[in-house]
C-alpha cells in the first residue's frame, strides 16, 4: 500500500466497521520508500476472506493484495520475552531457548530475555512450554510472510 | 515567470478547469479565502443553503439529476459534522461529490483549535476517499483526483480536506490533464467468457426475472436494458434505487420488489430459476432474509461494477465485474446472434402466471374515502405532472407510496435516499435537481415530519427563486414509524405522533411562498393543476391525508419475499 499517513487507520477502519478480526498485522516501509508492505492476518469462512479481500482492494490506497495462504508461503514472527530466572531454573529457561532456537539477549540475576523468530504456531509452542507464573512479559510482532520461491508480489 | 497562485485561487480555478456550474455551500472562517476568491469570479456560481446538511442533499440532488459531480462547500468543525449526514447518504447511494472542506492552519491541527475536528477521521468510513492537503503543490492534483475517484468506477463522495494556511500560500497553478494512480483501476478486464455463460444461461430460462438497481441508472444504462429487456421479453423489475431504469409504463415492468414491492415483482423474484441481477446488491430492504430466498433454487447472474457487491448476501453463479451499460450491449449482440432462441412456450406459461399474481391487485386502496389518501395524491401528481416530473422525496411512508404510484418512465426523474434513508433530503436535494434542470418540474413528496429536517431551505429556495412543488402527505404521524408499531408493538405508538405542528400555509408564506392546505378528496386534483400553474413560485402544497393508511404489501423484516402482508 502507499507508504501515506492515514492509510494503516483506512485498513484498520475497515475491520471493525465491517466486523472483521484482526489477528495480527505488521507493517513497515518497503526499498521503496513510497510503498509500505503489511502482512495482516486474520481467520473467517471462504465467503469471509472473499469480501475482506474484495473490501481490501476497494481501498484507494491497498496497491496489492496477495492471499498468501492460498499458496507455499514462509511467515515468520519475532517475539521478545522476559522471563524469570532463579537458582536451577536458569539452565533450565537456556536450554529451552536452545532448543527453540532462541537468543538470550539481555540478562540480569533474576530475569533472561529471549528472542525468538519463527511461524505463529513455534512462538506459542516455546510459551506452553515455560512454566506460566515465570513469564513476566512478552511482545510478539504478528506474523510477516512471503510466498515461497517464484512466487512475488511485486508492484 | 509564471505566475503564483494562492491555495484559494487554485481551488477555484480547479472548479473552474472541472467545469462546474453550480457549488453549494455555507461559510465559515476556515474557509474565508476560498469565499474570496469564489466572489471575484463568475464562473461557478455559489448556491448559499442554510445549513451544511442541506449543501451536501443539494450537490446530491444535482448529481442525480444530472450525471455531473456535485460539489459542496464548507467549513471546518461544525461545518463539516452537518455535512457528514449527507456525505453518508450519497455514500450509500454511490453518488458522485466532491466536498471542499476548510480545516485549521496545519500549525494548529492538533492542537484542539477552535472549529477544528478530525474531518478525514470522521468522514473515513462514508467516502469513497479523502484527503487532507498538506502541502500546497500537491493541491491542484489533489482535487483532479478527486473528482476522478467520484467519478469513476462504483462513484461515491470523495472529500478535500484544506488547512487554511494552505489556502493562503502561492505556487504556480497547473491543472493535470489526466490521473495516474498506480492503486486505483477503476477499469476492467475483459469478462467475455462470463458474458457467454451468462446469454447461455437467458437463453435457456423457463422462468427468468430480471432485477435492476441504482446501478443502470448511475451508468446511464436504461437505453441497454429497455432494449434487451424487450428483445427478451422477460419480466423486469427496478429496486428502490433503479425506478426509471425501465420504463414504468412497459407491461414487462411488474413494479418495484422488496419490502415495499409488489406482489407480482416478489413472487416473481422467490420463484424466477433464472435471475439476472444489473448493478444491483441484494440487500436486506430487497430480498428480506436470505435463508428464505435460497429455500427455491435459481440459477443467478450478477453484473455490477463493484467485485465487493458480487457474492456479498447472496452467492451468485455467473458474476461479471463491468460496466452495465457494457456488458448489457455485449448481451444484446451475443443474444441476437446466437442461433438458439428463448423458450417462448415456457415464457408464456410464466407470464399466465405472473399475470396471475398481478390480479392480487396489491397496490389497491380505497378510492371512495371520504378522507384523502395519500395514493390518491401521488397518483393525481402523475397526471397533473403527465409522469414527466423530477419527483424527490424524504424518508418514509410517503416515500414508497411515490414510488409505487409515481410510474417513472425515464431515468434520473426518481430522487431518494434509498441506502441511508435520510429524513431531510426531499427539499435540498429538489433545489440541486432544481439547478440541473432549470426548465424541468421539481416536485418533492415528503411527510410533516421528515419537511420539518430541513425547513429552513424554504429560505435557500427563496432567495434563488426556486419554484419546487412541495407536496406534503400530512398524517399528523410519523408514519412508517406509526406503521411498524401498529403491526409489531401493539398499537403502542410511541413518540411517532407529530404534535404542536406548524401552519404550514403560514409558514410557507413567511418566506414568501405560496402555501395550500387541501383537506377533500375532490380538490387535490384542481390544487395539483393551481399550484403546477404558478410556473414561477414554489407552493407548499399541504394535504391533510387519512392517518392509518398503512404502505402494502410488506414483506416484515426477517422474512422472506413471498410472505408478504396484504391489503
Amino acid at each position: 500500500m502507499e507508504n501515506e499517513a492515514g492509510a494503516l487507520s483506512r485498513v484498520a477502519g475497515l475491520f471493525s466497521a465491517r466486523g472483521y478480526n484482526i489477528e495480527s498485522l505488521s507493517v513497515a516501509p518497503t526499498e521503496d520508500p513510497t510503498l509500505s508492505r503489511m502482512t495482516l492476518v486474520t481467520v473467517g469462512s471462504d465467503e469471509v476472506i472473499e469480501q475482506i479481500t474484495k473490501q481490501l482492494n476497494k481501498l484507494i490506497e491497498v496497491v496489492k493484495i496477495v492471499d498468501l495462504s492460498e499458496g507455499d508461503h514462509i511467515e515468520r514472527e519475532l517475539m521478545l520475552v522476559k522471563i524469570r530466572a532463579i537458582g536451577g531454573d536458569r539452565e533450565e529457561v537456556k536450554r529451552l531457548a536452545d532448543i527453540f532456537r532462541g537468543n538470550i539477549i539481555d540478562v540480569t540475576d533474576k530475569s533472561y530475555t529471549i528472542e525468538l523468530t519463527g511461524t505463529s504456531s513455534k512462538l506459542d509452542a516455546f510459551l506452553d512450554a515455560i512454566e506460566r507464573n515465570m513469564i513476566l512479559e512478552t511482545i510478539r510482532t504478528g506474523a510477516s510472510g512471503l510466498g515461497r520461491g517464484e512466487r512475488i508480489l511485486k508492484v | 515567470m509564471s505566475v503564483e497562485l494562492t491555495g484559494a485561487e487554485i481551488t477555484v480555478r480547479c472548479l473552474q478547469e472541472e467545469g462546474v456550474d453550480y457549488i453549494f455551500g455555507y461559510p465559515g472562517g476556515a474557509v474565508l479565502f476560498i469565499y474570496d476568491e469564489l466572489f471575484k469570479q463568475d464562473k461557478v456560481k455559489h448556491i448559499l443553503v442554510r445549513h451544511e446538511q442541506a449543501a451536501l442533499h443539494a450537490a446530491d440532488g444535482y448529481a442525480r439529476s444530472s450525471h455531473k459531480v456535485g460539489v459542496a462547500l464548507v467549513t471546518s468543525g461544525p461545518g463539516v459534522t452537518n455535512a457528514v449526514t449527507g456525505i453518508a447518504t450519497a455514500y450509500m447511494d454511490s453518488i458522485p461529490l466532491v466536498i471542499i472542506s476548510g480545516q485549521v492552519p496545519t500549525a494548529a491541527i492538533g492542537q484542539d483549535a477552535f472549529q477544528e475536528v478530525d474531518t478525514v477521521g470522521i468522514t473515513r468510513p462514508c467516502v469513497k476517499h479523502n484527503f487532507l492537503v498538506k502541502d500546497i503543490t500537491e493541491l491542484a492534483s489533489t482535487i483532479k483526483k478527486a473528482f476522478y475517484i467520484a467519478s469513476t468506477g462504483r462513484p461515491g463522495p470523495v472529500l478535500v480536506d484544506i488547512p487554511k494556511d494552505i489556502t493562503q500560500q502561492k505556487t504556480v497553478f497547473s491543472y493535470p490533464n489526466s490521473v495516474s494512480m498506480r492503486s486505483y483501476h477503476p477499469e476492467v478486464d475483459d469478462n467475455s467468457r462470463q458474458v457467454k455463460k451468462a446469454a447461455q444461461l437467458i437463453l435457456g430460462a423457463k422462468r427468468p426475472m430480471v432485477y435492476t438497481g441504482g446501478g443502470v441508472i448511475l451508468d446511464n444504462a436504461s437505453e441497454e436494458l429497455t432494449k434487451l429487456v424487450r428483445y427478451l421479453n422477460f419480466p423486469c423489475t427496478n429496486t428502490l434505487m433503479g425506478l426509471g431504469g425501465f420504463p414504468a409504463t412497459d407491461k414487462r415492468f411488474v413494479g418495484m420488489l422488496g419490502m415495499h414491492g409488489t406482489y407480482e415483482a416478489n413472487m416473481a423474484m422467490q420463484y424466477c430459476d433464472v435471475l439476472i441481477a444489473v448493478g444491483a446488491r441484494f440487500d436486506d430492504r430487497v430480498i428480506g432474509n436470505p435463508k428464505h430466498f435460497y429455500s427455491e433454487e435459481r440459477k443467478i447472474i450478477h453484473i455490477d461494477i463493484d467485485p465487493s457487491s458480487i457474492s456479498k448476501r447472496v452467492k451468485v453463479d455467473v458474476p461479471i465485474v463491468g460496466r452495465v451499460s457494457q456488458v448489457l450491449n455485449e448481451l444484446i449482440t451475443l443474444i441476437k446472434a446466437s442461433k438458439e432462441e428463448t423458450d417462448a412456450h415456457a415464457i408464456k406459461e410464466w407470464w399466465k402466471q405472473i399475470d396471475l399474481w398481478r390480479e392480487r391487485d396489491c397496490l389497491r386502496y380505497d378510492r371512495a374515502s371520504a378522507v384523502i389518501k395519500p395514493q390518491m395524491v401521488v397518483e393525481k401528481l402523475y397526471t397533473v405532472t403527465k409522469g414527466d416530473a423530477f419527483v424527490t422525496s424524504d424518508v418514509g411512508q410517503h416515500q414508497m407510496w411515490a414510488a409505487q404510484f409515481y410510474s417513472f418512465d425515464k431515468p434520473r426523474r426518481w430522487i431518494n435516499s434509498g441506502g441511508l434513508g435520510t429524513m431531510g433530503f426531499g427539499l435540498p436535494s429538489a433545489m440541486g435537481v432544481q439547478m440541473a434542470n432549470p426548465n424541468g418540474v421539481v416536485a418533492c413528496i415528503t411527510g410533516e415530519a421528515s419537511i420539518q429536517m430541513c425547513i429552513q431551505e424554504l429560505s435557500t429556495c427563496k432567495q434563488y427563486q426556486l419554484p419546487i412543488k412541495i407536496i406534503n402527505l400530512n398524517n399528523r404521524y410519523m408514519g412508517m414509524v406509526r406503521q411498524w408499531q401498529e403491526f409489531f408493538h401493539g398499537n403502542r405508538y410511541s413518540e411517532s405522533y407529530m404534535d404542536a405542528l406548524p401552519d404550514f400555509v403560514k409558514l410557507a408564506e413567511s418566506y414568501g411562498h405560496v402555501g395550500m392546505k387541501i383537506e377533500k378528496p375532490e380538490d387535490v386534483e384542481g390544487a395539483l393543476k393551481e399550484a403546477f400553474k404558478l410556473k414561477k413560485r414554489l407552493v407548499f402544497m399541504d394535504f391533510i391525508t387519512d392517518q392509518t393508511e398503512n404502505v402494502f404489501p410488506m414483506v416484515p423484516g426477517g422474512k422472506g419475499l413471498s410472505e408478504m402482508i396484504l391489503v
